[in-house]
């Protein structure tokens, strides 16, 4: 026998890991004091984070929740605390809260219509559980698209007649479709049922509504657009964008990507405008300059515009983030639609863009986050958001020079929002694991 | 190369070539660019016919038989799959890539559906096959790959063999007449190589009309009534696989062969 060879007689049992190795000693170990860099870079950060906590906790938790002013607070603390140091005021958001979260129009001034805001909310949860949760029963879709005309009529009042008439228009053409697709291709079956909405909602749907109206009123107080204000203008603004941008920006990724030579070139061109202006130009433009351009029996209404333009600029964004993601896409899922014989529409929609959103939605959520933030923008152009009517309460002589409080309590609804978006996009992630490709 | 892949006794008693013709292609000529790739492709394929396409990498093997159901254009000539003339018109390619089953070298299964939504997916959108059937019609096809037990599992969890036998399910569930095979078994580890070479043997028992791209000459020898050798975009020489093997007339086969034979 040479002395290369070896023969193992018994296979090796599992032992025990050495005790240093597991638990909270071995994770200490391993994760804060594995060297002596690491040791020291461990004491010194936890110094620096002892020290700004205990500068930061006290001023938190020491503050005051009532007080009739800033002065009244201040003065309240020189009798409370004789160190002579200030804490935080947190009487200001105990007084306006209200506001910042429903607006002038459901906050304070009007008490009894906080139900409008909140009814809405919810109806946008339910709205979006279909399309958030893949467990959900289809049958949720009808709340979904009962919301996008109930939505509007409780923020914005009036009568319900407009929102369900204009539903009725809708539901009109879209029986329309049916027919037309029945006796004619798609391509010519689209913009007949598109005629026909417009004819319903120009000729039928005003004297329809004037109508019903006459016969049951069924109205809610009306808001001008201009006072749909705080939170509730953000999450308005930022639902709508949110929701709207998707689809937009799938259609805009295909294009980018399509063979189709003008199709192409419109959703590039499109996109790099769009994307090379920025934001708060695009705002200003659309809510302002647009006027001037527009016949004077048009009146653009503020939100309305907004509305659409964060949506676009959204979208454009997102086109950028889902192309990516098509790019990621090995050819030969193509090739393998292709091969199975299934047309470009049911490739996309089956294939292709399942695979492609889930890898894009990292970077879509992102922009979702970025975008709800965005909505703090439209204050340029005299729409109160939160930051808007912060600044209108430290205008008022009560509070006037109170600024961490408020900043950090817009601050922190801010980040519960984006937060939960962040923790949604992970769990929906995990939830589309499917093993390694 | 694994001559020793193949063991087993091969039933010949259905492998007729009928005098039908399934593919029939006339001066075909693609260009990728100014680079001519296929030049004066004329090749005739009865129905139960057993192709086995050999060459060097770049010869265009690969790019001729996606050209039967057009994932690659030609520019010049004409293919008549099963009757039907390739063209322009996405009807005629949508009705062809229905009759015509691929394997990929990469498998290409879907990774995000199961193994049995894979099978189901394409008689269900396209065949318009009531949900209940199609699955009934792809189990019966995963029981025949060896692996109805893992249908539904996602591809990821399957190895590379099994993947390429799902893929073949996936692609017998649509009914096909023809199949083509492009390098099905070269990204494959040597194990793996023999479960799907005998899945493609029982395929050929029962029949089908094959056209396969691949470098396993042994089945080449046993399963392939014809083997076609083919070299910068050309079809340089083809004959019956005992001849082809034993007896080649063109030089650049006999260096091609003592190349791929020789160790």
């Amino acid at each position: 026998m040479s002395d290369l060879s070896y023969v193992r007689t018994e296979m090796l049992p599992q032992k025990a890991p050495p005790a240093t190795s597991v638990g909270v000693v071995g994770w200490l170990r391993e994760n804060l004091f594995s060297s002596v860099g690491n040791s020291a870079l461990t004491v010194v950060t936890g110094a620096l984070l002892l020290m700004l906590l205990s500068a930061i906790l006290p001023w938190v938790f020491l503050g005051i929740w009532d007080a009739e002013s800033l002065a009244d607070c201040r003065a309240q603390f020189a009798e409370m605390y004789a160190d002579g140091r200030t804490y935080a005021c947190w009487a200001v958001i105990a007084d306006r809260w209200d506001q910042i979260m429903f607006g002038y129009s459901f906050g304070n001034l009007n008490e009894g219509l906080y139900w409008r805001p909140l009814l809405g909310l919810a109806l946008i949860l339910v709205a979006l559980s279909p399309i958030l949760y893949p467990n959900v029963p289809r049958i949720m879709y009808v709340a979904t698209a009962a919301t996008l005309f109930l939505y509007p009529w409780l923020i914005w009042g009036g009568s319900i007649w407009g929102p369900l008439t204009l539903a009725m228009c809708i539901i009109g053409g879209i029986v329309a479709f049916r027919f037309a697709s029945q006796v004619m291709i798609t391509a010519f079956a689209l913009p007949v049922a598109i005629v026909v909405t417009a004819v319903l909602i120009m000729v039928v749907m005003g004297p329809l509504s004037n109508g019903l109206a006459s016969v049951a009123a069924l109205e809610l107080q009306p808001v001008p657009s201009r006072e749909v204000s705080g939170f509730v203008l953000s999450i308005t603004i930022g639902i709508v964008a949110i929701v709207a941008s998707l689809p937009i920006a799938i259609m805009l990724a295909l294009g980018r990507q399509s063979d189709l030579f003008i199709v192409n070139k419109l959703s590039t061109g499109f996109i790099e405008i769009i994307r090379g202006v920025p934001l708060i130009t695009l705002i200003f433009v659309a809510t302002v300059l647009m006027k001037y351009f527009l016949p004077s029996h048009i009146d653009l209404d503020p939100v309305v515009a907004v509305m659409i333009l964060v949506t676009l600029f959204t979208a454009a964004y997102i086109a950028e983030v889902i192309r990516g993601g098509l790019a990621a896409l090995p050819k030969g899922q193509y090739e393998a639609a292709d091969a199975l014989g299934l047309t470009y529409w049911q490739a996309q929609r089956l294939i292709i863009l399942p695979q492609a959103l889930k890898i894009s939605i990292p970077g879509i959520v992102s922009n979702f986050i970025s975008v709800f933030k965005d909505t703090t923008l439209v204050s340029i152009v005299a729409l109160n958001d939160p930051l808007g009517i912060s600044g209108a309460i430290r205008s008022n002589s009560d509070w006037n020079g109170i600024v961490w409080e408020l900043y950090g309590f817009i601050a922190l609804v801010f980040w519960i929002f984006c937060f939960s978006m962040s923790r949604y996009s992970l769990w929906l992630e995990r939830q589309l694991q499917t093993g390694h490709r | 190369m694994s001559d020793l892949a193949i063991e087993r006794k091969i039933d010949r008693s259905k492998m007729e070539v009928s005098d039908e013709v399934a593919i029939q292609i006339n001066d075909m000529n693609k260009w990728y660019g100014t680079f001519h790739v296929l030049r004066d492709i004329n090749l005739t394929v009865n129905k139960g016919e057993r192709i086995v396409i050999a060459g060097p990498s770049g010869s265009g093997k690969s790019t001729m038989i996606r050209c039967i159901n057009r994932l690659e254009e030609h520019q010049a000539g004409d293919i008549i799959v099963d009757g039907i003339e390739l063209t322009n018109d996405l009807k005629n390619i949508d009705k062809i890539r229905s009759e015509v089953g691929m394997c990929f070298q990469h498998f290409n299964l879907f990774p995000h559906l199961t193994i049995l939504e894979n099978c189901t997916l394409a008689p269900i959108w396209v065949r318009k096959t009531p949900k209940k059937e199609a699955i009934e019609t792809a189990m019966h096809f995963l029981e025949k790959v060896k692996i109805p037990d893992q249908a539904n599992k996602y591809p990821g969890q399957l190895s590379g063999g099994q993947q390429q036998r799902v893929a073949i399910a996936r692609s017998l569930c649509m009914k096909p007449r023809i199949m083509l095979f492009d390098e099905p078994t070269s990204a494959l580890d040597p194990e793996m190589i023999k479960e799907v070479l005998d899945t493609m043997i029982e395929l050929a028992e029962e029949g089908m009309t094959m056209l396969c791209v691949t470098h396993e000459m042994g089945f080449a020898r046993q399963v392939a009534n014809r083997v076609i050798f083919m070299d910068q975009g050309q079809i340089v020489e083809q004959n019956e696989p005992e001849e082809f093997f034993n007896n080649p007339k063109s030089e650049r086969t006999k260096l091609f062969l003592s190349q791929i034979l020789g160790h």
